[in-house]
Order: C-alpha cells, then sequence, then structure tokens
C-alpha cells in the first residue's frame, strides 16, 4: 500500500488526475506521448494508490516496491503521478521537456522516483529482474513492477529477461504489459506481428493474467493476486492508446502531439464526460 | 581449474599464491581466485556471469551470490545494473567480444550514466582467441567504452597486476571494464610493485624515445624494444598504461618531456584506444610525435594463434623500434 503519499487518493481520483495532467502537459511544443501515456493512466493509478509500497524510496526500509517505467516515452503519466502523489511539487509539470526541466521526454535517474533512466526499449525487464534477484539475495523483501509497451517486445533483450526471470524463479517480478496496439509506424501486429502473447509469455514460464487495463478491478484483482512461488508473473492489459480523450483514442496522430489550447479544453471536456 | 581457484581462502594468500606463480597463472585465473576471496569477505558482492563456467568453484561455494543468466550480454548488463539497488559491488563476467559489443547500450545508460558500481570483466580481449576467428576478437572496446563518462578501464599486464586490479575495483564506487586476456603470459615485474588504479607505471626510465603499452603482450613487445634500442645505444623510456581510463595524462607528459618520439602499443585498433588516447594529450599539450602500433583499420577474416596474429599486425618489438628509430630521423 502507498505509504509516502500525503493524502491518501483513490485510483479512480488519481486515474483521472493522471489524464488532465497529461493532457495539460501536451502543451508542450516538443510534444508529448499522449496516447501511451493515457493508455497506461488507471494501471499507473491502482499502482500507486493501493499495490506499491513506498515506490519513490522515501523511507528508510530496504524492503520496498520499485516500478520501472520501461517504456520510457510515457514520462508525462509517471510525472503526474509523482505530483498526485507529493513526491514532485505539481508546478513542476509546467517545466515538462524545456530546458534544464527534471521532465524529460524519457524519464531520468536524478528525479525523485525514478530509480533508471528509462526510454532506450528494451532495458526495463533485465533491470526489474536485477532488482528483483538482488532482493532475494541480499534479504532485501522487494519486489519490482516493470511496465512495457508491446511494441518494446520487438527489443529481444526482453525475451533474454523473460527466459532468465523464470529460470531463476522471480515471484518478486511482475511484467505489465500495455497492449494498446499501436506504435510509431502504425498498429503493433501490422510493424510485427506479437501474437499470440499469452502463449509467448507463458511458453517462457510465465504465469499469465489479462486484464482490461482499463478496469481497476481487474487491474487490482491481478496485481493483488497471491504469488505462484518460483513463477513470475506478467499481467497483459488490453488498452486503448489516449484512452479517455475520445478524439485521440485509438489512432496513429495520438502517438506524439502537441495540442494547442482549444485542443486541450475539447480533450478536458471530453474526458470529463467520458468518466474515464 | 577449480581447486587452484578455491584453495587460497583470503586476499592475502592470493596475492602471495598469484605472486609466486606469476609465471604460470593466467589472468583470468588469478582474477577468479582473488574475486572468491573479495566475495567471502562481503556478502553483498555478486558475481554474475553470461556462461562463464563458475559453476565449478565460485557457485559451488557461494551460490547465494553467484547467478548465471546464460549466453545473454544485454540482459547480462541489465540485471547486473538493477541490482545495484541492493547488493555492490556487481561483477558481471563476460566475453569481451560480447560484453561490449552486443551490451553497449545498456553499459552506456544502465551502467555508465548511471554512475554503478558494476565491474563488467571481459576475457578472450584483443586478439587472445584468435583461432577462434574474427567474431572473437575484440579490438574496439577500449575505444567504445573509453567514451562512457564515469568508466574506468583497465587493461592488467599480467596476472600480478590482474590480481591487484580485481582489488581494487572492487574498492572503486564507479563502473569499471576489467579486459583481461585467455592464456598465460610471461610476468612483467621483478618485485611486487603495488598497483594504484589511474597511475601509469615506469617500467623503464624516460629516454629518448618512449614506449607506452597497455596488456599483457604489448607491454612485453615494449619491454624488449626498449632493451634492444638500448643496446644500440639509443635510450627508450618505457610506460605501462594499465588504467586507460582515467588516463595518467600526467606520467605520459612527463616521461615524454625530454623524449624525441612517442611510440604507442595496444592489441586493440590503432585507433580510438591507447594510441588515440596518447595523441590527444600530446595535441592537446604539445609533445614529440607519436607513432601508433595497433591493429590496422581493416577486418580480416583471419585466423591464427595470438602471437601469429599480433605479428601479422605489426605488434612487435621489431616493429616497435623500426618505428621509433624512424621517428628519430
Amino acid at each position: 500500500m502507498l505509504t509516502q503519499s500525503p493524502a491518501r487518493i483513490t485510483a479512480r481520483q488519481l486515474a483521472l488526475d493522471i489524464r488532465r495532467k497529461v493532457i495539460e502537459m501536451s502543451a508542450s511544443p516538443n510534444g508529448v506521448h499522449i496516447g501511451g501515456s493515457l493508455s497506461i493512466a488507471d494501471l499507473l493509478a491502482v499502482l500507486y494508490a493501493e499495490v506499491l509500497r513506498d515506490p519513490a524510496g522515501q523511507g528508510p526500509s530496504q524492503d520496498r516496491d520499485h516500478l520501472i517505467l520501461s517504456k520510457g516515452q510515457a514520462s508525462a503519466a509517471l510525472y503526474a503521478v509523482l505530483a498526485a502523489t507529493g513526491v514532485i511539487p505539481e508546478a513542476e509539470l509546467a517545466t515538462y521537456a524545456e530546458e534544464h526541466s527534471r521532465l524529460g521526454g524519457h524519464p531520468m535517474k536524478r528525479l525523485p522516483g525514478v530509480d533508471f533512466s528509462t526510454g532506450a526499449l528494451g532495458h526495463g525487464l533485465p533491470l526489474g529482474l536485477g532488482v528483483a534477484l538482488a532482493g532475494r539475495r541480499c534479504g532485501h523483501d522487494k519486489r519490482a513492477f516493470v511496465i512495457l509497451g508491446d511494441g518494446e517486445l520487438q527489443e529481444g533483450s526482453n525475451w533474454e529477461a523473460a527466459m532468465a526471470a523464470a529460470h531463476h524463479g522471480a515471484d518478486n517480478l511482475t511484467a505489465i504489459v500495455d497492449r494498446n496496439g499501436w506504435q510509431i509506424s502504425g498498429r503493433t501486429d501490422d510493424c510485427m506481428s506479437l501474437e499470440p502473447l499469452t502463449d509467448k509469455w507463458a511458453g517462457f514460464g510465465w504465469r499469465v493474467l489479462p486484464v482490461d487495463g482499463h478496469d481497476h478491478d481487474q487491474i487490482r484483482a491481478a496485481l493483488n493476486a497471491p504469488v505462484e512461488p518460483g513463477r513470475p508473473t506478467v499481467v497483459l492489459a488490453r488498452t486503448i492508446k489516449a484512452r479517455g480523450v475520445p478524439g485521440l483514442e485509438n489512432t496513429k496522430r495520438s502517438h506524439s502531439a502537441t495540442l494547442d489550447a482549444d485542443a486541450r479544453s475539447r480533450a478536458l471536456a471530453e474526458l470529463e464526460g467520458a468518466g474515464a | 581449474m577449480s581447486t587452484e581457484i578455491t584453495a587460497r581462502r583470503t586476499v592475502a594468500e592470493v596475492l602471495d599464491h598469484v605472486w609466486d606463480n606469476r609465471s604460470t597463472i593466467e589472468s583470468r585465473n588469478a582474477y577468479a581466485m582473488m574475486l572468491l576471496a573479495l566475495a567471502r569477505e562481503n556478502p553483498n558482492l555478486m558475481c554474475l556471469t553470461a556462461d562463464m563456467n563458475f559453476e565449478d568453484h565460485f557457485a559451488l561455494e557461494l551460490p547465494r551470490q553467484h547467478v548465471d543468466l546464460g549466453i545473454a550480454e544485454q540482459n547480462l548488463i541489465g540485471v547486473a545494473a538493477g541490482m545495484t539497488v541492493s547488493a555492490r559491488p556487481v561483477f558481471a563476467n563476460a566475453m569481451s567480444p560480447f560484453a561490449i559489443a552486443r551490451a553497449f547500450e545498456q553499459i552506456k545508460i544502465d551502467v555508465a550514466g548511471a554512475n554503478l558500481p558494476v565491474k563488467i570483466v571481459g576475457t578472450h580481449a584483443g586478439l587472445a582467441s584468435g583461432h577462434y576467428g574474427p567474431t572473437h576478437h575484440s579490438l574496439e572496446d577500449l575505444g567504445a567504452i573509453r567514451m562512457l563518462p564515469h568508466m574506468t578501464v583497465v587493461v592488467p599486464a599480467d596476472a600480478w597486476e590482474t590480481a591487484q586490479a580485481t582489488v581494487a575495483i572492487a574498492e572503486d564506487a564507479g563502473p569499471v571494464y576489467l579486459r583481461l586476456g585467455r592464456q598465460a603470459t610471461a610476468p612483467l615485474y621483478q618485485e611486487r610493485a603495488p598497483f594504484v588504479l589511474g597511475r601509469a607505471s615506469v617500467l623503464r626510465d624516460p629516454g629518448r624515445v618512449l614506449f607506452v603499452a597497455t596488456g599483457p603482450h604489448p607491454n612485453l613487445v615494449a619491454a624488449r624494444a626498449a632493451r634492444e634500442l638500448a643496446a644500440r645505444g639509443v635510450s627508450a623510456g618505457h610506460l605501462n598504461m594499465h588504467t586507460v581510463k582515467p588516463f595518467d595524462r600526467e606520467a605520459v607528459l612527463h616521461a615524454s618531456a625530454n623524449a624525441e618520439a612517442v611510440v604507442t602499443i595496444e592489441d586493440h585498433r590503432a585507433i580510438g584506444g591507447l594510441g588515440s588516447a596518447v595523441c590527444e594529450v600530446m595535441a592537446e599539450a604539445g609533445g614529440p610525435p607519436v607513432r601508433r602500433i595497433g591493429v590496422p583499420d581493416v577486418h580480416y577474416d583471419l585466423v591464427g594463434g595470438e602471437e601469429f596474429l599480433l605479428h601479422h599486425a605489426g605488434i612487435t618489438a621489431e616493429n616497435a623500434v623500426a618505428q621509433a628509430l624512424d621517428a628519430l630521423g
């Protein structure tokens, strides 16, 4: 459970807050990966409101959880969570991608709550496996949660880590695949087919928990499922790119975009209307 | 191999053993012995391998501190970086041609960029596995790794230096690349000289020519070339640059201050590595002309023993003498 938040916030509130903040950050002339940030808003919301123990490492204990955003292009969603949970000042979000900002287009290690710089795809799962294994070997009760993009699974290093995690029985490692179905060039399965994705992970020895990545009850149930000893877990989260902004949902153009003031107000209005 | 590595228990015992057997012991075994001794003292030291056969010594005695990740160097480096949240230092062992070239992005971002205490130890470096062919030659690693911020790059010249370097890098707080060969090579030191990370070893006092070398064979080439020049009445100094980064600029400037020519020798491409580092210093500070001896900028599909390939590339005492005399005019 979240221990470092100054005020308890529900997953429902947090998800809405992440989406609002991501839309506000999309004012950046450098563009925001809005589609992939909104697709993980519900996953991040349940993780940070209900699941993760001291994810920003603010407490004294080594017994804590680590969240690695391997799909680092969705950094805006992570910054929104860090602001909403009091890890970074809310006003700082306005500096997104500006000169000297701590908030880059991909997360950087020096930011509180970011243990590893990510964004070069295919790095997060090996890092998470290292966190999980070292926790065990050094007697720390650590869990590692790694959020992967589905397009990112085209990088081979993920499968090296998947093989090793099952072999070494890293049951304190959870991968969460944001299966939103899109990458820069279009639909992920047109670019490089990934299915049958469940079978692939299961074939590597993982417990596979498919969920609707916008249904908090399903996400909650998967992330709180009792550990299956010796087996790492992958949550295959079926999501909608840019979920919550109907005009942008499921579009290639939502990959990276700058929204002007009008577009942002429309998006915020759509968000409130959709009740996402 | 197992008993040879496990028999000596403490760091001091390993140092004594390596010194006493320095002419027959392989650097990689001196390293493995020392790593085990260090790991016995530090329960948070982790030893990761990419199928490097630590199963019959390290893993048998200290299984909790050992993880074999299989033939998967990118994952090896990422896992090593991740482990530093609890463990330190973390040694990541692999064959250097694959550890460095294949996992370069992981090293750049997860290890060097993050300034984490991961010690990448690459065996079979340079032309050490010549008979396996060019897929197994590692001739770009020094150039590639020395470009990365925070990285310390160490190339011991013999088993004795390897044992000491292993202690030094375990104590160092940052990321390190330790470059090792495959076979035992002749010992370079006549006495138990101390090893200081980042401080070049003066093996022969400065003269008209300065040889600067890194690694086992290049240092033996430099030592022989300096002796041959002396026999011809030309004084020649010899610096062993066992630490390629951070580069001991002052040692090179001091040793070359009165020299008329500098000759660099490395079992690495002649561009990007030690020779380039020396040229950078000379170009910035002023100094005598530099000749670089290394592997030419061509891809050889060439197989042969290490000595054969070194000879083919001109990494020989004869060539070092010829280059020195030619530079003197």
